[in-house]
């Protein structure tokens, strides 16, 4: 999609027609919105194909197991539950993290994306230590077409959520010194698009691969 | 955590707050709200774990994911106030992501178990 060109250097437009600036983005599109937001949602979109992909691959394998312990002996769902309830409570940190941006507060936008990056290892730690209970347990990779398929669906989003923490601690190092801000405070909205959608993916896999009995 | 009000504009604009205005944002407080009922709706799914509803168990997990879901994406990933362009661009490849794994998994006769 074409950018008319505007540069930066130029003081933004007060257009409210069409092409105007939404006081985020830099440049004025065709569309009058963010070719960055769009790309973003548009990269989302391809990304539920992918968790589809896994997760669909993954009920399909769960009872592929043999005489190797299931999902009934390998699954704690308190810690799960934990996990679960620690990954939406970023969710709520980095919407406050976007408020805060949008209304050019740098000290709290870096301090709620600190807290969610935070919140966001603590979960990639629960995985970690659930991973290495059940390969205590006798479970690794190769172990069954079951641990194959789970160890690949929640080992990707782990994979997801860890990319998303350093995201998240880059963006509040950039805020902490007052970098974002005006036409640059939509880099947050980004971070926090990507960040809702791995919450997103979760509620599903929570559902999915941990509540829903096989 | 600044004091909220229920309605946050970008200072320079006066623009009106219907649902698809891409400068409408909610307050903190409104997250907030939004939260405690997601974290609400967590607690009820886990307790399933412990309390046996039997039939009712999966159909009410399902209902209870695709509450959680729609909040999340309607809400903290605001479609509900921005452009119906971005919603469009992720409606489209979540559609297709169901179909062709309902397909994938119709194909390989995993839905035969539940009949």
């Amino acid at each position: 999609m074409a950018d008319i060109a505007v540069h930066e250097s130029e003081p933004a437009h007060e257009d409210h027609g069409h092409g105007h600036d939404d006081g985020h983005g830099a440049h004025v599109t065709s569309t009058g919105l963010s070719n960055n937001k769009l790309a973003m949602w548009l990269f989302l979109g391809s990304e539920c194909l992918l968790f589809g992909g896994l997760i669909s691959t993954y009920m399909l394998y769960r009872g592929r197991r043999g005489d190797d312990p299931g999902p009934a002996q390998l699954f704690d769902i308190p810690l799960t539950s934990v996990s679960s309830f620690v990954l939406l409570m970023s969710s709520l940190t980095m919407v406050l993290a976007v408020n805060a941006a949008k209304r050019n507060e740098h000290s709290n936008t870096s301090l709620w994306l600190i807290v969610t990056g935070l919140l966001g290892a603590l979960f990639v730690g629960g995985q970690v230590y659930e991973f290495t209970v059940f390969y205590n347990e006798g479970v690794g990779f190769t172990t069954s077409l079951f641990a194959s398929s789970f160890f690949t669906l929640t080992g990707f989003h782990g994979v997801h959520v860890a990319i998303g923490v350093i995201m998240l601690m880059a963006t509040a190092a950039i805020a902490k010194r007052g970098r974002i801000s005006g036409d640059k405070a939509e880099v947050v909205e980004m971070v926090g698009l990507y960040w809702h959608f791995v919450d997103v993916v979760w509620v599903v896999i929570f559902t999915l691969v941990y509540l829903i009995p096989a | 955590m600044s004091a909220a009000t229920e309605h946050v504009e970008h200072a320079g604009h006066g623009h009106n707050t219907d649902e698809h205005d891409p400068h409408h944002t909610p307050s903190d407080r409104y997250f907030i709200k939004v939260a405690l009922f997601l974290a609400l709706l967590t607690a009820a799914e886990t307790a399933t774990y412990w309390v046996p509803l039997g039939a009712f168990a999966t159909p009410s997990l399902l209902l209870m994911m695709v509450i959680k879901f729609w909040i999340i994406i309607r809400i903290f990933m605001h479609l509900k106030y921005d452009s119906k362009i971005f919603g469009t661009m992720f409606y489209i490849g979540l559609g297709l992501a169901v179909f062709v794994f309902c397909v994938f998994l119709f194909t390989f006769q995993f839905f035969e178990k539940f009949w």
